[in-house]
């Protein structure tokens, strides 16, 4: 048996439904965070995939590397912004239980 | 093949952290097993071939952006995270279930799915595209150079976003509580 595609996606998708899982079950927001990352290298392995099996020597199918490299890039800066948040939130409110934080106000 | 092994392997170590992420207990087990997971990806994309972005990848990932999340964990007193409850293991276990199997279905039937020039044919055929960073640098300053410079853009954007939140700050002294920071 070759290992395909087919695994490829397989293991995309059972990390996109942890990630899924993690956002839909937890309560604190770094965990939530974390698995949002989870969703985003998911989609990464997809890619790099789809990229590679679909490869030929006269098409050799770059965009999909490059946009990895940008997901990269832009989940550092989403890294980056969401914990600064999540300090600012912890300074004003000394909690990250998704459960307390009801409202915008204050 | 010792490559079908190998892919086995990462498969294995990628998903079991990544769903160890979700439900385990303390968020730095969490961040752990987050690292457990990039590491299992980049062995992925060193058996997809693509050498320069798994490099990224322990590097950006397993290495910046997880010591970032343990850093901020550290900065949170403990005593205050959410008490870990029992999760709801009965509901969560059917919901990640029917999404497994829905998710199956979805690439069994790949003839309607995926094109059909996608069997493992060719990818023992095809020279792989992305193996160097050479080959990232010349696509990335030629063809993609604009959406190369919006993206710095956006990274310098990031960096002035987190120094105006995390400089804009008053004691909580507003607050109806009257805690102290």
């Amino acid at each position: 048996m070759t290992v395909g595609l087919f695994h490829y996606l397989a293991v995309s998708g059972l990390l996109f439904i942890a990630g899924i899982l993690g956002v839909l079950l937890r309560r604190n927001v770094l965990v939530v965070f974390m698995s949002l990352e989870l969703m985003l290298s998911a989609s990464i392995v997809a890619l790099i995939a789809f990229s590679r099996f679909n490869a030929t020597p006269e098409n050799p199918m770059m965009g999909g590397n490059v946009f990895v490299l940008f997901i990269i890039a832009i989940a550092a800066c989403e890294v980056a912004v969401g914990l600064a948040i999540i300090v600012a939130l912890w300074r004003r409110r000394q909690t990250v239980d998704l459960g307390e934080l009801k409202g915008m106000k204050q | 093949m010792v490559t079908d092994w190998l892919f086995f392997f990462f498969a294995a170590l990628t998903v079991i952290a990544g769903f160890l992420v979700a439900l385990s207990r303390s968020p730095v087990n969490a961040a752990m097993n987050m690292i457990l997971s990039f590491i299992g990806m980049a062995g992925l994309f060193v058996l997809l071939e693509t050498f320069f972005l798994a490099v990224l990848q322990v590097l950006v990932y397993a290495g910046a952006i997880v010591v970032l999340f343990l850093f901020i964990i550290m900065l949170i007193d403990p005593a205050k995270l959410p008490r870990p409850r029992m999760l709801p293991t009965f509901g969560s276990a059917i919901v990640a279930a029917g999404l497994t199997v829905g998710w199956f279905v979805v690439l069994q039937a790949d003839t309607l799915v995926l094109p059909e020039r996608v069997p493992a044919e060719s990818f023992a055929g095809g020279q792989a595209p992305a193996a160097t960073a050479r080959v990232f640098g010349e696509v990335l300053f030629s063809q993609y150079l604009l959406p190369f410079e919006v993206a710095g853009v956006l990274l310098l954007i990031a960096m002035l976003g987190v120094i105006v939140i995390s400089k804009n700050y008053r004691p909580a002294t507003t607050r109806k509580e009257g805690g102290s920071v």
